[in-house]
């Protein structure tokens, strides 16, 4: 405040009006800070996270008579100043939990988001896995050279033969 | 059976299991004339408190669900509030259960059309649910046992009331 009332004497502003001077820039700057804090919600902002129960849709793709009087609610809260999270809080005591297009994220709700993320890691191990059995079949055997891919046994005693009897 | 079948079969009744918890619990309640009333206690709409239907118990109760949104309950309303208080003293009562609106929109209805007969609500549809119900206005009649002696999934009016409900209070059927 002291650096205001300096800038304020800087500006060539008399004493006796110094304290009035800072006192109408401080309530002017007021409901700056205080919009500053609460950021308005609006209802595009509401109605996509949000259902109309009755109809099983979201509240931004329903019409009719019910979803209208929750959307009244809405903007009725909206004017009143409260939140997002305010207006969901008060949408589910009149409506019930049907009314949250997101299932929360606690108990049976939860596996919601469980069920993906399990299946997600078990998938990406399964992959895992399954590549590396691949690759290791691919592989030849250690001490398999290209030579030891001929014929055996047998069939490299008769091969042995048949070129003995070429003489190449 | 090895572990990996093992493994294969605990995933396949997982999923099954999921898929039947989703379809049971979607299931509608099926009532039927001579079942007790679905019931429990509720808030009193616009009031402190809370109400059941068996707290009647010895009257008949015409129970009507019903929400300020709907058009037909317009009609209705003043029809039941005129049956309430011609029947009151003759051990009827009509109970009003407010279901998938919100409170303030619910009194305001009640104002409009001076509903003066006992109200209560149902957050949500839970209690829709349990009356089966399918839309609103709809109307069950409780006889003093607490059991369904009628069910009228639609809106009522003075004639209906006379051909169809006052015959069983009076215990002319």
């Amino acid at each position: 405040m002291s650096q205001l009332g300096g800038f304020i004497s800087l500006c060539g502003i008399n004493p006796p009006s110094r304290w009035l001077a800072i006192a109408m820039l401080a309530l002017s700057l007021a409901p700056g800070v205080a919009v500053a804090a609460t950021p308005r919600t609006s209802v595009n902002d509401v109605e996509d996270e949000v259902m109309c129960p009755i109809c099983g849709t979201l509240l931004e793709l329903a019409e009719s008579p019910q979803a209208q009087r929750e959307r009244a609610l809405v903007k009725r809260l909206i004017a009143e100043g409260r939140t997002k999270s305010e207006i969901k809080d008060v949408l589910v005591a009149q409506y019930g939990r049907a009314v949250l297009a997101l299932p929360s994220g606690s108990g049976f709700d939860l596996s919601a988001y469980l069920v993906p993320a399990i299946a997600f890691a078990l998938a990406v191990v399964g992959l895992g896995v399954g590549v590396s059995r691949w690759r290791r079949a691919s592989r030849p055997p250690p001490g398999d050279d290209a030579q030891s891919k001929g014929p055996r046994g047998d069939d490299a005693e008769r091969l042995k033969a048949d070129l003995a009897r070429y003489d190449l | 059976m090895s572990t990996r079948s093992l493994l294969a079969f605990l995933g396949v009744c997982a999923v099954i299991g999921l898929l039947a918890f989703g379809l049971l619990s979607k299931g509608e309640a099926k009532i039927a004339i001579g079942d007790p009333a679905p019931d429990r206690a509720l808030p009193v709409l616009g009031g402190p408190g809370q109400g059941s239907i068996a707290a009647y118990r010895g009257r008949w109760v015409l129970v009507n669900l019903w929400a300020s949104w709907c058009v037909p309950c317009r009609q209705e309303a003043p029809v039941l509030d005129r049956f309430a208080r011609r029947y009151g003293k003759r051990g009827v009562s009509v109970l009003g259960i407010n279901v998938q609106d919100n409170s303030d929109d619910a009194l305001g209805f009640l104002r409009e059309y001076r509903v003066r007969y006992p109200q209560l609500r149902s957050v949500g549809d839970e209690r829709s649910a349990a009356f089966g119900s399918t839309g609103v206005p709809e109307n069950f009649l409780v006889d003093p046992r607490g059991r369904l002696a009628l069910i009228w999934r639609g809106p009522v009016d003075g004639d209906f009331l006379e051909a169809r409900v006052v015959p069983l209070v009076e215990g002319r059927r």
